[in-house]
């Protein structure tokens, strides 16, 4: 049996820049360089897995790598095809700008259902906007289980399995397919495109969508359509610069009566 | 006053403390109700009226434990559908997080996550966020539906307030999606003795510089001199020296203590997300170049191994 993935990935600012908002107030795209998440180079290996340990052989699994965002985007979906995934899906247009993570479930339901899949795999949340909300409203929108959080996971018999671990427990979860995955940065380290991957990903199709194509009107996602508003974003002031001091044997006892100068002991 | 909704998060009956400060800040913008689920749910009635619930709705079953996520959506939604209520306030928790988000797509209304203040504005709450590894300060409100926020840990001090926390039994419906997920054993985190590192007014963390999962044990001891919870940084936790549920950074957990002690730790953005608004920072670092200096209230140059065992005596001499 043939196995679909889809795996939804975002291309972000890279977080060593300096980020920051444009005067619209959102994501200034323009000062600082782009990637693919990190978080979700976790979920391109976790698909990668799961094909090579497919039942019947990794031939009958089928990994489409998918993005929402703008032209630059291309730039992370080369980088999930160079890690091995087979084909890439690239939703951009004009009118998404904006978009809040409402309206991105929208969007990448929309897609996952016209590209076809029988497992959504995505990363944790994004490392931009860390909100960690997107899987589960796919899986809302797509009325499929959703399976989130997962440091590890597992695909058999028509159905996914793995272990969230919480706050106060670890459990075992197991869906059958259709079924929405995330995984955590312990799923297990991503692995680097080989020079062979890189090359042959040149030669892999992706596909170009914009809203038309996914039935969505303009005000139903971008600044306009968005539920959220963000009304103002102030640059945190930078931290009065504290006591510095060399320890020359009397570190930890100056320490302390620092600590003590503050009522913490 | 309008009513307003709140998750509360409880292991058994026993409330955590961020649904109490959540209480607190519910106050500000109208009555908070809150809505308690599975197991032990009516316990946690008498710890919600002290703190201003003035009314508590239970559901127990079943499907709370034996499923994830959905069916706690399928209930707040029910509570919302009999309130009406003015918000939803949910604790940040990964689990609470994804039950706001599904609650706010069902009810049409606009979602933030992980504010750090609330308060009442013209057009509906208003919520800080602290965004860019705490960079940027942001505030955001609501454009459509009834707002739906999900609030941080350590965002609010709790304060007590007797309400009447009236028990009311809630009808719930499972949906068709509730029973999606199963889980199909779980295992409880064994108990460090520790409090939450979360929900800790004071966070001890140890980073490369530790140096060894043995070394750990003088991050531990300073620790447990302050009654405080211990952090790791993730360069210590892929080398597997501390478990991955005590990791402080973007991918980890993000905390916000009144006071955050880091050792051996350089403070490259991965931490600093996770840390930064601290209200008091203090290092210890051998290099002192190390940017985690930059964020301090207080530093000290010096090997952690000096420092650190010398502090911790110091803190039980002075604590009798």
């Amino acid at each position: 049996m043939s196995l679909r993935i889809v795996v939804t990935v975002k291309y972000v600012p890279d977080a060593t820049g300096d980020r920051g908002f444009a005067d619209d107030l959102t994501l200034d795209r323009d000062d600082v360089d782009g990637l693919l998440s990190e978080l979700d180079e976790y979920a391109v290996e976790q698909a990668l897995q799961i094909s090579e340990n497919y039942e019947g052989d990794a031939d009958d699994v089928e990994i489409t790598v998918l993005t929402v965002g703008p032209e630059d985007a291309k730039d992370a979906l080369r980088k999930a095809l160079s890690m091995g995934a087979d084909k890439a899906i690239h939703v951009e247009d004009d009118d998404l700008h904006g978009t809040d993570a409402i309206g991105t479930s929208l969007v990448l339901a929309k897609a996952i259902e016209k590209a076809g899949y029988d497992l959504v795999v995505s990363g944790m949340a994004s490392t931009d906007g860390t909100a960690g909300i997107v899987p589960a409203l796919v899986a809302e929108r797509l009325g499929v289980p959703q399976v989130t959080l997962l440091s590890e996971v597992a695909v058999a018999d028509g159905k996914v399995s793995g272990r969230r671990d919480g706050d106060t427990a670890s459990e075992q979860l197991e869906a059958s397919l259709p079924a929405v995955v995330s995984v955590t940065d312990q799923s297990g380290e991503a692995r680097y495109p080989s020079f062979k991957g890189i090359m042959a990903a040149k030669k892999k199709p992706v596909e170009a969508w914009d809203l038309s194509d996914l039935d969505i009107e303009a005000e139903e996602v971008g600044l306009e359509g968005a539920w959220t508003k963000v009304a103002s974003a102030d640059e945190r002031p930078a931290r009065t610069a504290g006591t510095i001091v060399k320890d020359e044997g009397e570190g930890g006892k100056q320490l302390a009566e620092f600590l003590a100068g503050q009522k913490f002991i | 006053m309008a009513e307003v909704l709140v998750f509360v998060d409880h292991v058994d009956g026993a409330v955590r403390k961020p649904t109490l400060e959540l209480l607190t800040l519910a106050r500000r913008i109208g009555d908070p109700v809150a809505v308690a689920l599975g197991n032990g749910a009516a316990d946690t009635a008498a710890a919600l009226a002290e703190h201003g619930a003035v009314k508590v709705l239970t559901h127990e079953a079943a499907e709370y434990a034996d499923y994830l996520v959905v069916p706690k959506v399928d209930a707040l939604q029910a509570a919302y559908e009999t309130v009406s209520p003015a918000a939803v306030l949910v604790p940040s928790s990964a689990e609470g997080k994804e039950i706001a988000a599904r609650l706010a797509l069902r009810i049409g209304s606009g979602i933030i996550t992980d504010a750090v203040d609330l308060e009442a504005g013209d057009g509906g709450p208003v919520a800080t966020q602290s965004v860019f590894a705490a960079s940027y300060t942001t505030k955001s409100t609501i454009s459509k539906g009834t707002p739906v926020i999900t609030v941080k840990p350590n965002s609010a001090a709790v304060e007590p307030a007797a309400a009447a926390g009236a028990v009311e039994a809630l009808t719930v419906s499972f949906s068709e999606q509730a029973t999606g997920t199963k889980v199909t054993s779980r295992t409880a985190r064994e108990s460090t003795g520790r409090p939450d590192l979360t929900e800790a007014a004071i966070v001890v963390s140890g980073g490369r510089g530790v140096n060894g999962a043995e070394n750990f044990s003088v991050i531990e001891a300073l620790a447990d001199s302050l009654g405080a919870a211990v952090g790791a940084s993730r360069a210590a936790v892929d080398a597997g020296w501390y478990p991955h549920s005590n990791q402080v950074g973007q991918t980890g957990k993000s905390v916000s203590p009144q006071l955050y002690i880091a050792s051996g730790i350089s403070g490259a953005i991965q931490h600093r997300a996770g840390m930064q608004t601290s209200k008091t920072i203090i290092a210890i670092n051998k290099d002192a170049e190390a940017p985690i200096f930059d964020l301090v209230d207080y530093g000290v140059v010096g090997d952690l191994f000096d420092v650190v065992p010398a502090l911790t005596e110091d803190v039980k001499t002075r604590k009798g």
